[in-house]
């Protein structure tokens, strides 16, 4: 129960009650991950087997990752190589849905519906649609193919294209990002449109000159979640080729995945987890600091976006 | 800017050609799923089904327990909404209308656990679920969900900033107290935005593959999306109930985001500005 205290003013809140707003938080905060993410830390350090009991092993855990277990290195070039191609690819095909559905042309809001759709049923679903199409024998894209005398490759059997296979499949998850833009795109004033077509300039011009430079930030919070996700990508590994063949699909989340759940080197993994992080901090902080150069803020002081 | 025909005429291509890519492989499901064994099969592919096999969803769906299955995620959907309104509006809240001492600290850190890799708690939480004696039930899956979310107490705090501060000046002078000014005023006010996070945790629950898949053991316990991926293991090539139970696992997230899209939209658009 709270006190009643009697305010000297009226607008003094007594200075308990805006903690017990956010205690569900801070319980939540200590309990599901300030406490587990310690804990993996301490993990990290220890070589820690399901069946026995853990031996603290120093650093033994990083440097065995750093200097004997090939896999470690493959995994991360694969998930590196995959981020390349998926964020990129992920960030221009949101940016062209979201132009696209910007136009006042009849029917918008249907297509709006059809690009979004496919974000409504991510995971296992997902996974079992694509790996129906692009299924090698029987899967209806390589017949399409052959109408246009084209022979489909095998697509989850080849080593070579069961990434591309996975970033087909992940981008068709695009919609949140796509409506980020969207509405991003939608609030840049149309005078600003209207004075340069008078000054002459075409729709590229128009959308190199000012549109590009006015989403930034938006571009810059999308690079960040879409690197992040990348990095991160595990269902669908799991779910859509298991990591192979021949593990050309061996993500680091899978490689994480497995040595816990299936290797039982709970320590390990830790210390692969732990990496990761690390990464990502670094990544994100990289991103971040390059974003004075191309980041344009409407007015660096509007009192929320100025903060970012 | 007068649009003219040619432009058009290239929007709608582009429009058409993504909507292909978006639309097809819905399309090819249910085409699939209402075949017959030999018609998924032939060569050349079969487009369309002779006569649709309305019955393969009854053959599939009794093929394993889904029932049950149906029973836990709507359980475990359910109750998860309630707990991510419940805790994510109160956070929120306190963190958008009140000043407090390390306020800003402690909102940076909330901010900052959306950074925290899935896999680096996984072991821990996993361990620590395994004390609580949690494994092989549903409550790993529902009980952290009534202590917010980063994510969604942030969409929500962004909403809050926006309403005047008079608000709850006048209802404190009224003598209302804080709990009364949130549960009677602002409440009401936050409507469209807790119905987006409803939605938005909706649809990661029902979809989520890995929680289940890490903390439930028996098929008793199982979740659609486990049920479905279980499928794939066993019988490699049947195709039929999987495509059937795929289509009627998608329905539910299409219809709830069929009846809020308008929410959608609008709330993810609040919630950058």
């Amino acid at each position: 129960m709270i006190k009643k205290t009697r305010p000297q003013k009226y607008n003094l809140v007594n200075k308990k009650v805006p903690y017990l707003f956010i205690l569900p938080w801070m319980i939540g905060f200590v309990v599901f991950t300030l406490g587990p993410l310690v804990f993996s830390l301490i993990m990290s350090l220890f070589d820690w087997p399901v069946t026995s009991s853990p031996t603290f092993v120093g650093f033994g855990n990083y440097i065995k990752m750093f200097t004997d277990d090939p896999q470690f290195y493959k995994s991360i070039s694969i998930t590196f190589k995959f981020a390349l191609v998926f964020v990129p690819l992920n960030l221009i095909i949101a940016l062209v849905l979201a132009l696209l559905i910007t136009q006042s042309v009849k029917g918008i809001k249907i297509f709006r519906t059809i690009f979004y759709l496919p974000t409504v049923v991510s995971g296992v679903a997902i996974s079992i649609i694509w790996g129906w199409i692009f299924n090698s024998e029987y899967g209806i894209l390589n017949y399409l193919f052959s109408f246009i005398g084209i022979e489909g490759p095998k697509w989850l059997i080849d080593p070579k294209w069961a990434i591309i296979t996975i970033v087909i499949a992940s981008a068709w998850g695009v919609g949140t990002m796509m409506l980020i833009f969207y509405t991003d795109i939608k609030s840049i004033p149309r005078d600003i449109y209207e004075a340069a077509a008078i000054d002459g300039a075409g729709p590229l011009r128009q959308f190199f000159y000012i549109t590009i430079p006015s989403i930034t930030p938006t571009i810059l919070f999308n690079v960040i979640t879409s690197v992040i996700g990348a990095l991160q990508q595990l269902t669908l590994v799991l779910l859509l080729t298991g990591g192979g063949p021949l593990k050309s699909t061996y993500f680091y989340g899978l490689f994480v995945y497995n040595n816990a759940f299936k290797h039982h080197k709970l320590g390990y993994a830790s210390a692969n987890a732990w990496f990761m992080f690390i990464v990502i901090l670094l990544l994100t902080l990289l991103i971040f600091k390059s974003s004075s150069a191309w980041v344009f803020y409407e007015n660096e002081v509007k009192k929320e976006g100025g903060k970012k | 800017m007068k649009t003219s025909k040619t432009y058009k005429f290239i929007v709608y291509i582009f429009l058409g050609l993504f909507s292909l890519y978006f639309l097809f492989p819905f399309i090819w499901v249910i085409l699939t799923a209402l075949k017959t064994e030999t018609e998924v099969f032939a060569f050349p592919p079969k487009i369309f089904p002779d006569i649709p096999q309305f019955h393969n969803f009854v053959d599939a769906w009794t093929s394993q327990p889904f029932g049950v299955y149906f029973k836990n995620s709507v359980i475990v959907t359910v109750l998860t909404t309630i707990g991510q309104v419940a805790s994510c509006s109160l956070i929120a809240y306190g963190f958008a209308r009140f000043d407090f001492k390390y306020k800003n600290l402690l909102f940076i850190l909330l901010l900052s656990t959306m950074m925290i890799p899935w896999d680096v708690t996984m072991i821990p939480l996993y361990m620590q679920f395994n004390i609580f004696g949690w494994i092989n039930t549903l409550k790993p899956l529902i009980v952290p969900a009534f202590f917010g979310s980063a994510y969604f107490i942030f969409l929500l705090r962004q909403f809050l900033m926006n309403v005047p501060k008079d608000l709850e000046d006048a209802a404190r002078i009224d003598g209302a107290n804080e709990f009364q000014i949130f549960y009677k005023i602002f409440l009401p006010i936050m409507k469209a935005p807790l119905i987006l996070i409803a939605v938005l945790n909706i649809l990661v629950v029902w979809n989520d593959y890995l929680g289940p898949l890490i903390y439930l053991q028996d098929q008793s316990k199982y979740t659609m999306a486990l049920g479905l991926a279980a499928f794939r293991g066993v019988h490699d090539m049947q195709i039929l109930p999987i495509m059937s139970i795929t289509l009627v696992m998608i329905i539910p997230p299409i219809l709830v985001f069929a009846l809020a899209q308008k929410y959608i939209v609008e709330g993810i658009s609040g919630s950058i500005k």
